[in-house]
């Protein structure tokens, strides 16, 4: 589990990995939403914590499609699918792996894009808390969504549209831990229903992750 | 796909008989013209009734009577979503293909259904919200349905082999199901509502009254009745629809 791990990191970071690609994203994303709304910097304040989740949900978006695209392309899906390793576990660390390269960074880098965005700095720590522990559950939904189109040949598009509408609670609440730090308002909470969504999914999405794959194998 | 049903223990009958394709064809086709023929007239009584024979509100006027369109077809987008998750488990579970094709044909009956409820209720909020849409939890929900619907049947249509397809929108159609539970009670979070409370409820405490109510659950009796034809009509296509494709295929083995 480690070593295939290791080797998602690798293929990501190395040479057309497309890590960084998800950062850039959300740099120009930050900085094009001024150009919509205007610069006024109380505007810009009250719908930077929002702005900065629905970036986090499109920039873990971009790679999603790729997330089992390629092993499948090279044959390298089925030689896990028939490793003693339980296709489930294969789910999950490649997921984890997805987190790692683009959910945990922009968790980093968001307090900073917060600065752009005049976001008061007594709500970066809520906001960076906020996408670190609600990120992976949005790998873990996408993941879900690219084991159930990894075999069509325009999936796309599609799979936006059948996992944007599952990333709603995580979102709710995500954005909600955000505004409610930007207030100095208690974040318990929505802070706890968002754990308890990464758990959950988590535990339970990467069996029916799984039986999407084996499906599209069969 | 010539799954032949079992006689259940002892040779008695069974619900899983209906999963023989033949069994339902016949069964349907049977019940169907007393499907469509009541459903066509509860939906005529209910609809006029609710229409020409209820008073107006005092504070709502006429727009009130929109509540016997309204009403039912949001209660059948809920049902309908929850029908195709019965369905789907069966499938997943004892792989019987008509559950899996009623659960097909469901789908554009709900959305349609869901459409038709926000619709309704944009119509209504504009004279009495003073707005076509509020960001309220019940209509988010509703969007956020439609969605799913959405979805899932792109799903059907993207997949090309059907068995895989049936397996793959069984799966989205639970894990969806989770999600949208979810969604429902996290919007609760989001926002405080305007949308009013139940306009039906066993316990009385808030309810439309009595002169609505009656015509209200005539027509959601039609409603109810219009969905179950649908989904016959629908389940008949699809299975004639395969059967088309295993004779083209036998066609082509000649």
């Amino acid at each position: 589990m480690i070593a295939l791990l290791l080797r998602d990191l690798r293929l990501a970071t190395r040479a057309g990995g497309g890590f960084g690609l998800s950062l850039t994203f959300f740099l120009i994303l930050v900085t094009l939403v001024p150009f919509g709304v205007g610069p006024e910097s109380g505007r810009l304040a009250t719908i930077a914590p929002g702005i900065l989740w629905v970036g986090a949900l499109l920039a873990s978006l971009l790679s999603l499609d790729r997330l089992f695209a390629l092993d499948h392309e090279d044959g390298t899906l089925e030689q896990l699918a028939t490793a003693p390793l339980p296709l489930e576990a294969v789910v999950a660390m490649k997921a984890i792996a997805h987190w790692l390269t683009t959910g945990l960074p922009l968790a980093l880098i968001a307090p900073l894009l917060g600065v752009l965005l005049h976001l008061p700095g007594a709500a970066m720590p809520a906001l960076a808390l906020s996408l670190a522990v609600g990120t992976p559950a949005l790998s873990m939904i996408g993941a879900f969504g690219a084991g159930l189109t990894v075999g069509l040949k325009r999936g796309g598009l599609l799979l936006s549209l059948l996992v944007l509408p599952l990333y709603v609670p995580t979102l709710i609440f995500g954005a909600e831990v955000a505004r409610r730090g930007a207030e100095g308002a208690a974040l318990g909470t929505p802070m706890a229903f968002l754990g308890a969504i990464t758990l959950g999914t988590l535990a339970l999405l990467p069996y029916a992750t799984a039986a999407a794959i084996r499906v599209n194998l069969r | 796909m010539l799954w032949k049903g079992p006689n259940g223990p002892g040779g008695t009958m069974s619900i899983w008989e209906y999963a023989n394709p033949k069994k339902f064809m016949q069964t349907s086709g049977a019940l169907l013209p007393w499907a469509v023929g009541l459903s066509v007239v509860t939906l005529t009584v209910g609809l006029i009734w609710g229409f020409f024979f209820t008073p107006d509100d005092y504070k709502q006027g006429s727009t009130v009577k929109i509540i016997y369109i309204h009403v039912p077809s949001a209660l059948m987008a809920i049902n309908a979503w929850g029908m195709m998750l019965v369905t789907s488990l069966i499938w997943l579970i004892r792989r019987h293909h008509v559950s899996v094709l009623a659960a097909k044909a469901a789908a554009p009956i709900g959305m349609v259904m869901t459409l038709i409820a926000l619709i309704t209720g944009a119509i209504w909020g504009q004279p009495m919200w003073g707005s076509w849409w509020e960001w309220d939890p019940r209509l988010t929900s509703f969007l956020i349905l439609f969605l799913f619907y959405l979805g899932y049947l792109s799903l059907w249509s993207a997949v090309e082999n059907p068995d895989a397809a049936a397996d793959l929108t069984s799966v989205l159609c639970i894990v969806g199901s989770v999600f949208a539970f979810l969604s429902r009670y996290a919007v609760l979070f989001w926002n405080q509502g305007l949308h009013q409370g139940a306009s039906l409820s066993l316990d009385r405490e808030e309810h439309v009254a009595d002169v609505f109510a009656y015509p209200l659950w005539t027509s959601i009796a039609g409603f109810v009745l219009l969905f179950v034809t649908l989904v016959l009509i629908g389940t008949r296509t699809e299975i004639r629809a395969r059967r088309m494709q295993a004779l083209l295929a036998r066609e082509k083995l000649s």
